[in-house]
């Protein structure tokens, strides 16, 4: 199936070359954000072009590739650059997170935990945790610089005051080895105790941004907090319908026009492989 | 003792333009500074490079830190000065506006300052608002509103809270009354100088308006033309004016 007028994953090998250096560059300076000479690539903004460029960089032909959109496997987003890898790269490709070597992601972290060897690649649409405080880049620049961060916590506090509660419940920013505040892109806030400590290799990569960052494997991520009013990773409190399981998150899905409603594992190979296995038990 | 602020032939020039030169003086603690001038004089300028927002081009600003004793603001790494000015100083501007962040509610600004500087419980942040919102005479129970929301001279009076929460020892006032209007900046000096003398504040104060001056300060400079051309007790440079700006500075304000 392999386009031979493409180079191995769609990318020349120089842009190749300029985006592994900013990667490992990216894993020197954890939660630092490195700049990139970002590419046009063959779909919008805000679809995944930073996160596909990172994929087409770390890409060798051995890998397995899995990509999933706020955990599904079969979504529109997944689907075509899925598709987009097996046509330019002729790697394999797998919905199995446990049998894939790199899995890119938008906006979930899987439920099955990774392991070394593998590498984890998000898609970021905007890589500051600060931007929407601050909106001087020359201004959020030096405040990373000087690790002045009372302004993350402005908005904390502005929640509370607001609501009783930290309402963030997506792209909660968290402390990377006390140094780096950063955005760990939208994925909901219960995926953030992941982060931190994590066997695999973790890429972000924001296209129009144009700017990678990065953790490298058992790094310490802390999610910020007040002392009285603590970090709590937040799931809707139902079982899955389909599976069962109790400490995965969950999709709210509508099924009909009077409001009736289901709560469905967000990760669709976590819920197969559950639903696979109590099938067989029962058999 | 130590004054808290020496400042040492001080210069600062925009190109081939002045705007301040061979500025010398000593704050002592305590004490408060008025800085005089028509417009153009130099005035911000030298509240700027004291402050650090501007890079001074030769002199020395030394300050007494807490920490480190007498230490020149102008050699320090910006991360140092950054934790002194959030900590040991204060800067009023002359616009709430440069001085507020207009999208935070009232408590949030109030707090960020202790934030900044390391506090973490929610509920002493909070406390810590209330009780300052209270002594700059705001209602504790607009905490939650956003400065937008407020009146010009609520907003300075935020600002001031927002400002002196850390408990600061040396205050940069920039025209802290103008644009407001006489009621208002009659309640608001009298507020500053309340809590100057309640906090021994040191204060350096720019205006154009003698009668603040009058009021706040204990020391008068004159500038003209990016010099300092006369300096002493505020009282007595009013009554007796030596310079000839400053005798026709002391004779243009109109009498009520």
């Amino acid at each position: 199936m392999t386009d031979a007028a493409y180079n191995f994953a769609y990318l020349d090998e120089q842009t190749k070359r300029m985006i592994r250096r900013a990667i490992l560059k990216a894993l020197a300076i954890p939660g630092c954000q490195v700049p990139f000479a970002s590419r046009e690539m063959p779909m919008p903004y805000g679809w995944g072009t930073g996160g596909v460029q990172l994929s087409a960089a770390v890409l060798v032909p051995e890998d397995r590739f899995k990509v999933i959109d706020q955990g599904a496997d079969d979504t529109t987003n997944a689907v075509s650059i899925r598709k987009f890898f097996e046509r330019t790269a002729g790697v394999a490709t797998t919905t199995r997170t446990a049998d894939a070597t790199v899995i890119q992601t938008r906006h979930r972290i899987p439920e099955t935990p990774l392991a070394e060897g593998q590498i984890l690649v998000y898609q970021v649409p905007i890589p500051e945790p600060l931007r929407f405080l601050e909106p001087r880049e020359t201004e959020t620049r030096r405040m990373h610089a000087l690790g002045d961060y009372g302004l993350m916590h402005v908005k904390l506090y502005e929640d509370i005051a607001r609501h009783g509660h930290v309402s963030a419940a997506y792209a909660y920013p968290v402390m990377v080895e006390g140094r780096y505040v950063m955005d760990p892109s939208p994925i909901p806030k219960f995926d953030n105790p992941k982060l931190s400590g994590c066997p695999a290799i973790q890429l972000f990569g924001a296209g129009r941004e144009q700017r990678i960052h990065a953790l490298p494997p058992y790094t310490n991520v802390v999610s910020l907090d007040f002392e009285d009013h603590p970090f709590e990773a937040s799931k809707p409190e139902h079982p899955c319908a389909l599976c069962g399981a109790t400490e995965s998150y969950l999709d709210e899905v509508i099924t009909d026009d009077r409001g009736t409603r289901m709560f469905v594992c967000s990760d669709t190979d976590f819920c197969t492989s559950r639903r696979d296995a109590a099938l067989e038990a029962a058999q | 003792m130590t004054p808290i602020l020496s400042v040492r032939t001080l210069s600062k020039s925009y190109g081939p333009r002045l705007g301040c030169r061979g500025v010398s003086f000593d704050l002592w603690p305590g004490e408060v500074m008025g800085i005089v001038g028509e417009s153009g004089s130099g005035k911000s300028t030298l509240l700027g490079c004291l402050a650090g927002h501007l890079a001074a081009d030769a002199g020395q600003v030394i300050f007494d830190t807490r920490s480190h004793g007498p230490r020149d603001v102008l050699a320090m790494a910006e991360p140092e000065r950054r934790a002194l000015s959030r900590s040991e100083w204060a800067f009023v501007h002359q616009h709430a506006r440069d001085g507020l962040r207009m999208g935070v509610s009232a408590g949030g600004n109030v707090g960020e300052r202790l934030m900044a500087a390391g506090a973490r419980n929610y509920g002493a942040i909070r406390g810590a608002a209330q009780d300052w919102l209270a002594r700059v005479e705001i209602d504790p129970g607009r905490i939650d509103d956003r400065p937008s929301a407020f009146s010009g001279g609520m907003q300075q009076r935020l600002q001031i809270a927002r400002n002196l929460v850390t408990g600061p020892r040396l205050v940069f006032m920039d025209e802290p009354t103008g644009g407001l209007d006489v009621s208002v900046q009659a309640r608001l000096l009298d507020l500053l100088r309340g809590l100057v003398r309640d906090m021994g504040l040191s204060a350096v104060i720019v205006t154009h308006d003698l009668a603040v001056v009058r009021l706040l300060a204990d020391r008068l400079m004159v500038m003209k033309s990016g010099e300092v051309v006369e300096q002493g007790l505020t009282d007595q440079v009013l009554d007796d004016p030596q310079h000839g700006y400053t005798q026709l500075l002391v004779s243009s304000v109109l009498a009520a």
